[in-house]
């Protein structure tokens, strides 16, 4: 299996054989370890991109310019968005898949386990060129993380940085996907049909096809981009007979589903979670895959309503917003199972199950303002302006950011096989979900109100809320430290978890014992 | 039971096969990227929307004119110690509040070298001088005329709807003045304009 020196000739017992220290990790062929490295990039990530979102709230603390420069300005925002979206919350989910789907089908390991090794690797590459192209002459890409041209075909070779990275990133989450997809088909246990597979595995199983449907297209955009800029292509380039607008529809044909790339594991993370707490088996099995896989084909069928604001044909327009409206049917089905699962159950209220409510509510509320973004009328009043952004950051933060927490308090005994400090979680949820509010809910009235969005400076107007949506961001960003202090506590010690530490939990991953060991289920489990 | 080592040849090799497809996959959809910009272009074509080329007949149509009154505008020539011709195309003529109108003045230099005058508009009544805007006019800098030379010059100009309704004629007068030193000025600028002076 293994080709590594002295362990190739010994399969059977290559336990014994490992490479210890920084080259059993860069060597690894196993889900769990991987797992675990893919969370704890996405968390290193994640403070990476807070610390630019703070640079952003930091500058829009007070009007006028005084911690950095328009550009510098810009080119925050476009790597705080291009870190969350590519570095943290994908690669978060991606671990989760990692430690989780071989666990929950029975399974050895992933299908390709050294693809597995080589999808992981690849990501540092990609961090690494998107932070350094900070300190190249010209500065990072500053177009915005939509890499819009006529900007992105003008930038310095930080732009270039920033193409290549996105390339990694591409080809990294599609031979993950491609892992997952395989895996899910082939290696399920005996007995387990797929309308039997946990929702988590549902919800990643659909998320995963989508990866590798529209990721290739974002390929293809921004290496149309490298070629206007420098093989003489033009594309995009109007000079040359290009069409600007026809990148942003490449883009968005890319960008609709990746938002549910993004939203989808985290549905299933939390139909994880909310039938355990709710000792319940989770209401309306079936109308949840349906509802999820409607969701993701309708993702394919909307893209334009980011960009009311092109001059598009009135018929355009109207399509796009009917067929916009129509995903809050399988996405109000959701909803109302996750209440419905809650409904006369006997509910607890430990870390996970907060995380999972406050995902509810407040993945519904950003669902609500999408809606109302999504009638052409008031786009075109709303387009770019802090109505938008505070609309996907309760969809970003509050549903995948929640939900990945959830889940990371749902399997922490699992993955360490202690439980993790119960107070310091419940500490964390509580300081996130208020200074989250704080953040994000006024950015609601100054949308409305006209404050547009990626610009360094605002009217006097705006003062008071800008003011307290960075004392909030600022919160915000110190309390996802103490999650850290968290996870650090629960791998040194604590409490013994057993092997099903919550008593309403489902599933074959609370079969093996806690920690998981190294090697789990390689004689497949029969299942009932 | 099947032992883990027959169990895994056949899932590899299913595994393999939904390896080779998923691929297969990501590179259509790679290329189905690149589809879309002729597929983009032929909908536009088809839809007739967004095309650059197609030429646009119809002339700005100017909603701001009040057709309801009529300005008589007079036009007027003087020239100040100039050795010119200078007198309007046109000497006077009915015009619409609102309503863009081109003339044209017609100047001749009578001098045997190049001479450099500027012309200064003034307007009667001197009320009426807010209310006319003019969008190109000669006077907006100096005129260097060679030695004989003829030109016509436009003036374009709107008569502001805003005029008040007791003024019936405006006078547009124009006085040319010569500009000392300025025609050798020129001169020396064109005849050194190749060592870029």
């Amino acid at each position: 299996m293994a080709a590594i020196p002295g362990g190739a000739d010994h399969a059977h017992d290559h336990d014994h054989h490992q490479p210890t220290g920084i080259m059993r990790w860069v060597t690894t062929t196993n889900h769990k370890d991987i797992g675990s490295m893919y969370l704890w990039f996405s968390f290193a990530m994640f403070l990476v991109g807070g610390v630019m979102a703070l640079v952003i709230r930091a500058e829009l603390f007070e009007p006028g310019l005084q911690v950095v420069d328009p550009d510098r300005f810009n080119q925050m925002t476009t790597l705080h968005g291009l870190i969350m979206v590519f570095g943290a919350i994908m690669p978060a989910f991606v671990g989760f898949a990692n430690w989780m789907i071989p666990l929950m089908i029975g399974a050895s390991d992933m299908a390709f386990a050294r693809m597995n090794n080589w999808s992981f690797w690849l990501l540092p590459p990609a961090a690494i060129l998107l932070t350094s192209s900070l300190l190249v002459p010209g500065g990072a890409a500053a177009s915005g993380w939509t890499l819009y041209p006529p900007l992105t075909v003008q930038m310095g070779i930080g732009m270039d940085m920033a193409i290549f990275a996105v390339h990694i990133l591409g080809i990294s989450s599609i031979m993950g996907s491609i892992n997952i997809v395989t895996t899910l088909l082939n290696m399920r246990a005996p007995g387990m049909t797929l309308m039997k597979m946990p929702l988590f595995c549902w919800t990643w199983l659909i998320t995963a096809y989508l990866v590798i449907a529209v990721m290739p297209v974002l390929a293809g955009a921004v290496t149309m981009i490298l070629t206007d800029r420098h093989f003489g292509t033009s594309f995009f380039n109007a000079a040359g007979g290009g069409d600007p607008v026809l990148y942003q529809h490449i883009f968005w044909f890319f960008g609709h589903p990746e938002v549910y790339i993004i939203a989808i594991p985290a549905f299933g993370v939390v139909s994880q979670v909310i039938p355990a707490f709710s000792r319940k088996p989770l209401f309306g099995y079936a109308s949840m895959v349906y509802a999820t896989s409607s969701i993701a084909i309708l993702s394919f069928i909307v893209w334009a309503h980011h960009m009311y604001t092109v001059g598009m044909p009135v018929a355009g327009q109207l399509y796009f917003m009917f067929a916009t409206m129509l995903i809050a049917i399988p996405t109000g089905v959701k909803v109302f199972n996750w209440v419905a699962t809650m409904w006369r159950g006997s509910l607890s209220f430990e870390t996970p199950m907060l995380f999972s409510i406050g995902f509810l509510f407040l993945f519904t509320l950003g669902g609500f303002s999408g809606l109302v973004l999504s009638m052409t009328a008031v786009d075109i009043q709303l387009h770019d302006s802090y109505y938008v952004v505070a609309h996907f950051h309760y969809v970003m933060v509050a549903g995948a950011l929640f939900s990945a927490y959830a889940g990371a308090y749902y399997w922490l005994p699992k993955w360490t096989g202690h439980m993790y400090d119960e107070k310091l979680g419940k500490l964390h949820f509580w300081l996130s979900i208020v200074f989250f509010n704080m953040t994000f809910f006024v950015q609601h009235f100054l949308g409305l109100a006209g404050m547009p969005r990626r610009i360094p400076d605002y009217s006097l107007q705006f003062a008071e809320f800008n003011m307290i949506s960075s004392i909030g961001a600022f919160g915000f960003g110190l309390s996802q430290l103490v999650f850290l202090v968290v996870v650090l506590k629960c791998i040194k010690g604590g409490e013994k978890a057993s092997a099903k530490p919550w008593d309403g939990a489902e599933g074959l991953e609370w079969t093996v014992p806690s920690p998981a060991p190294h090697h789990t289920f390689e004689t497949p489990p029969v299942f009932k | 039971m099947t032992s883990p080592e027959q169990g895994g040849t056949v899932s590899d090799r299913r595994n393999r096969s939904t390896l080779v497809r998923l691929i297969v996959s990501a590179f259509l959809m790679f290329g189905f990227g690149y589809a879309l910009v002729p597929f983009y272009e032929k909908l536009c074509q088809v839809l007739d929307v967004n095309n650059l080329n197609k030429q646009d007949n119809s002339l700005p149509l100017n909603t701001q004119v009040d057709r309801s009154r009529s300005v008589t505008v007079e036009f007027d020539a003087n020239l100040h110690k100039l050795p010119w011709n200078f007198k309007p195309v046109t000497g006077s003529m009915v015009v619409h509040p609102g309503e863009v109108v081109t003339i044209e003045y017609e100047v001749s230099n009578t001098r045997q070298s190049a001479v450099t005058g500027q012309a200064i508009p003034s307007y009667t009544p001197s009320a009426a001088m807010q209310y006319f805007q003019k969008m190109e006019c000669f006077c907006f800098k100096q005129q260097t005329l060679a030695a004989g030379e003829v030109r016509r010059m436009p003036v374009a100009f709107l008569v502001s709807s805003s005029l008040p309704k007791d003024i019936n004629t405006i006078t547009l007068s124009y006085t040319f003045f010569e500009v000392p030193g300025a025609t050798a000025e020129a001169a020396g600028r064109d005849g050194s304009a190749g060592t870029g002076g």
